[in-house]
């Protein structure tokens, strides 16, 4: 065992704290307006954040999970729109691509991707395909040397502004989820048209949309693996991308935790700093002990993943368990700022916004309770 | 080696308070070490400038003028304070801590071997070992530095030594120079501010930060300048938000300063910019947040609004400076 | 063209400065260190020029005097894009045996131009750079807050009471940087980080320069009073206590 981070781990660290920094400025602002952070996404580019984990033939940084589980985890503490632009490209359409796709394909995708030049989007979910990712309704029908998409998206982040969907489509409605299969489609293609832009609770900063697609040609070599890989290349992608997830919402527990410790350690009330009552002193040890523990997790399954062993049991339950402590250590960090929690200039307030989302998306809390029990049960 | 041997840095031929202070210092440490007080005059200063050394106990002053000493040249410069040095059996070098000091004392030191302290806070707390008093980390310590070698080299900070008048009697003599020290750096340009004070001249200083909102909102800061016969100065993201010129931005990676009196106004106090301004008699704060940190580095405080309270504020002490 | 800069190793600057129980040392423990804030801004510099130099600026090198531990400072130094480093192995022991040791190592390797910062910003010397010059009998320019090269000339501002002076100099020439001269430190690249550890980091073993200085005991600051708190609507009590009590006005 050893839980010791590298020189570069810890450089990692501080290079993506230094980076959220400057996501402050504007952070609040722009969860008001719902603006997409464009100027900080291309720094984000230029700092190597979006193609960190890609292989370095192919332009990327090469990096383990860990590290970018830590580059997520740092950037969430600010800004969790900003992670999650950088987690869907990151940890499910350039992974997806680089693990799944053909010698051609990554040759073709990835060298724009690792340097965020293409920025990525991951459309699963549909309207009435959520958490039930089997009944998938929009159509990829065979064409010969085609295929033509038909349908809708759900839910989609930065389907305004990426380049590159993946798309998950059922070809074979007889074969059920054996039939879907996944398409690398550029996202200007002709027939492609978004809905409104959603009007979210949190993460406002980040784009999402539904899409629709209207006979939209996609050339069959832009099909990731073999006809009917699609459901189970989701799948996959999806336990990947637990991990970034976990760690976002790890951050978002620790940027509220930092907070709520250096207001209680200005805040005075009946003549003593608030982190002296025991009151708040108790709940910022509980706080502290949640995201220890729920970073612990996130880090395992990373290094798993990072040493070829099975993770989806471990990703599952750092999500589950990173996602609901967000939410419990964000109300805290709300209600030890009393009512300055409660508006917007304490940030915690967004924070909190931005943790439920978390035991939403990729996945519910509810979802990773099924992954985690059938796991269980399957061992002997 | 009893004698102690004063930079008198001049300001277009005018020596400012600070030349005055290290006067003052020098010549009491030469006193408690039985020696003389020197100074060396580099450049054009008038008799009468160079004699009033003398009210602060200086018996003696140096000089050197021409060409080689027109503009400030770090070569020549410290090879005349030097020469300087050797030709009096100076033991101890004085110079006030400037920009001017920063660049020609660390090459005295190493031709004199002399150990050197930076911006020194006061006297030697001792002789032997040599020992004097500085600020470290920009104010967040004070540390006692021992001097072992047997030149020792201070730069003063300013503000940190009153004048104290011990007159002597003054000869004023010319130092023989070397005239070949050529140099292939060329000053082509020379830009000042005319009738403005000086930020480390200046015993008042107006500090705006970004509670400010905008550089439009500079007027009553300006003002309030005025009213004072202060200096303005400004925090770091102001500096960087281009609200006002690096040369104003006050703090630890900014300029350091010490006046009697400093305005932080709109300042939340961010340690990096109290390191900068720590040394300050006294300091006044205003701000809109009653927990901002300047409040904790600050005498006197107002909780409110820059760009409401200020006006108030300027107008109070024109009612002041008018009565008195 | 060979740039050089001299970086120096100290703790973040929101470090809260903690004594060792007799006051002889700083508790330096569970320190966080970086690039000294001056060094950092020239080090930015330097990659600035050479990126813009159309390759006739062929490497930014580092050196530096410290033990072992102060490796993960140079090697961020190397992600942030410094080609190569030099480690001194020698705890820095005042500026004087800093700038010898430095004088030393560099001596023979015609560096054309040596980026230094005004002053680290633990114990305020504003001294190595200068006193290196002088070991090397090198020309120097401090208080130097923009510098560009136009050809074989080497273009500085420096800083003056009031203003500032424009200077032209030929390499090999020694600038003592300060604020401006570059606006912002570099954040290191994931790519950089991970070129970082192949980058050449060359330990060379000290000359054993003597240190004149030595720094013996250390006091916290004197605790300030509470702040005296005045009402916004009553400017005039201000005005009053700075006359009546502080007497400054």
């Amino acid at each position: 065992m050893n839980f010791d981070y590298t020189e570069e781990h810890l450089m990692i660290k501080q290079a993506a704290r230094d980076f959220a920094r400057k996501l402050e400025a504007d952070v609040i602002e722009r969860d008001r307006t719902a603006t997409y952070p464009t100027a900080h996404v291309k720094e984000m580019a230029e700092l190597g954040f979006l193609g960190m984990m890609i292989d370095p033939k192919y332009g990327g940084g090469g990096m383990d999970s860990l590290s970018y589980a830590i580059a997520i985890e740092e950037i969430s503490k600010i800004d969790s729109s900003v992670a999650v632009i950088m987690s869907v490209h990151n940890s499910l359409v350039s992974y997806g691509v680089e693990k799944y796709g053909s010698e051609e394909q990554k040759q073709k995708f990835l060298p724009r991707m690792a340097t965020g030049e293409h920025i990525g989007a991951f459309l699963l979910s549909e309207p009435e395909a959520g958490s039930d990712a089997t009944s998938q309704k929009t159509l990829a029908e065979d064409k010969g040397d085609h295929y033509l998409l038909n349908g809708t998206k759900n839910w989609i982040t930065s389907a305004d502004n990426s380049s590159i969907y993946l798309v998950i489509a059922q070809t074979h409605p007889d074969k059920k989820h054996h039939g879907i299969n996944v398409l690398i489609v550029d996202r200007h293609s002709p027939g492609i048209s978004l809905g409104a832009h959603e009007d979210k609770m949190g993460m406002r900063s980040s784009d999402t949309h539904s899409v629709m697609f209207t006979d939209v040609k996609v050339p069959k070599a832009n099909r990731l693996g073999e006809d009917g890989f699609g459901f189970t290349f989701a799948m996959k992608a999806l336990e990947a991308g637990r991990i970034g997830i976990a760690a976002q919402a790890t951050g978002i527990a620790a940027g509220a935790y930092e907070r709520a410790l250096h207001y209680s350690k200005e805040r005075k009330s009946f003549g003593r700093l608030i982190c002296e009552h025991q009151a708040i002193a108790f709940k910022l040890a509980e706080m502290y002990l949640k995201i220890e523990n729920a970073r612990n997790l996130v880090h395992k399954a990373a290094w798993l993943k990072d040493n070829n062993k099975p993770y989806s049991l471990a990703g599952s339950m750092a999500k589950l368990y990173a996602a609901d402590i967000a939410m419990e250590v964000t109300t805290e960090a709300v209600q030890i700022h009393g009512g300055y929690g409660y508006v917007k200039e304490y940030h915690v307030e967004r924070l909190m916004r931005e943790a439920k989302l978390t035991q939403i998306y990729e996945g519910t809390s509810e979802i990773q309770k099924i992954v985690i029990s059938r796991s269980l049960i399957k061992q002997k | 080696m009893n004698n102690v041997l004063i930079y008198t840095e001049n300001f277009d031929g005018k020596f400012k308070k600070s030349i005055y202070e290290i006067a003052s210092y020098g010549s009491e440490i030469a006193r408690q070490l039985g020696g003389q007080a020197i100074a060396i005059s580099l450049g054009d200063v008038a008799e009468g400038e160079l004699k009033s050394l003398g009210t602060f106990g200086i018996s003696k002053v140096l000089t050197a003028s021409g060409d080689l000493f027109d503009t400030f040249q770090n070569l020549p410069y410290a090879a005349a304070i030097a020469q300087a040095a050797n030709q009096e059996n100076a033991g101890v070098i004085i110079f006030s801590a400037s920009n001017i000091a920063k660049a020609i004392a660390p090459r005295v030191s190493v031709k004199l071997k002399a150990g050197m302290v930076f911006a020194a806070t006061g006297l030697p707390s001792n002789l032997n070992p040599f020992t004097v008093p500085k600020k470290v980390f920009h104010g967040k310590a004070f540390a006692d530095v021992v001097v072992g070698s047997e030149r020792k080299i201070i730069s003063l900070s300013q503000n940190s030594f009153g004048l104290r008048e011990h007159p002597a009697d003054i000869v004023i003599e010319a130092l023989p120079t070397e005239t070949s020290t050529a140099s292939a750096i060329r000053v082509i340009d020379t830009q000042k501010a005319s009738g403005k004070i000086l930020l480390n001249d200046a015993e008042i200083i107006v500090s705006g930060g970004r509670g400010l909102k905008s550089a439009d909102n500079w007027q009553p800061i300006e003002e309030l300048a005025e009213i004072l016969g202060a200096a303005t100065a400004c925090s770091r993201p102001v500096s960087d938000e281009g609200w006002r010129p690096h040369s104003e931005h006050v703090g630890q990676t900014g300029k350091i300063v010490a006046p009697n009196l400093y305005f932080a106004l709109g300042i939340s106090g961010a340690i990096q910019h109290l390191a900068g301004v720590s040394s300050s008699k006294v300091i006044v704060a205003i701000n809109t947040d009653k927990d901002a940190p300047i409040f904790e580095a600050a005498d006197y405080g107002i909780v409110g609004d820059v760009q409401k309270v200020l006006p108030q504020l300027n107008d109070a002490f024109r009612k002041f400076k008018a009565e008195n | 063209m060979k740039i050089l800069v001299c970086i120096s190793n100290v703790p973040d600057t929101t470090t809260r400065i903690k004594l060792s129980s007799d006051q002889n040392a700083i508790d330096l423990s569970n320190v966080q260190w970086i690039i000294n804030p001056w060094d950092e801004l020239a080090l930015t510099r330097a990659l600035e020029l050479k990126e813009s130099s159309g390759g006739s600026i062929e490497s930014v090198s580092i050196i530096h005097v410290g033990n072992a531990g102060s490796e993960a400072t140079l090697r961020k130094a190397l992600a942030i894009g410094a080609d190569d480093a030099m480690r001194v192995d020698a705890a820095p022991a005042d500026a004087y045996a800093v700038a010898h040791e430095i004088a030393e190592a560099v001596k023979d390797k015609n560096f054309d131009l040596i980026l230094c910062g005004i002053e680290s910003s633990d114990y305020n010397g504003s001294a190595m750079g200068g006193m290196l010059a002088e070991f090397l009998n090198m020309e120097s320019v401090s208080s130097v807050s923009k510098l560009e090269i136009e050809g074989a000339e080497i273009k500085l501002n420096r800083e003056i009471a009031g203003g500032y002076e424009v200077i032209a100099a030929q390499a090999p020439v020694i600038a003592i940087v300060q604020k401006g001269i570059a606006i912002e430190p570099r954040i290191p690249s994931m790519r950089g980080i991970m070129m970082a550890r192949k980058k050449p980091l060359v330990v060379v073993p000290a000359t054993g320069a003597k240190a004149l200085t030595e720094f013996v005991h250390y006091t916290p600051p004197q605790p300030k009073a509470a702040c005296k708190m005045i009402a916004a609507d009553n400017p005039a009590e201000l005005v009053n206590l700075l006359h009546n009590e502080a007497k400054i006005i």
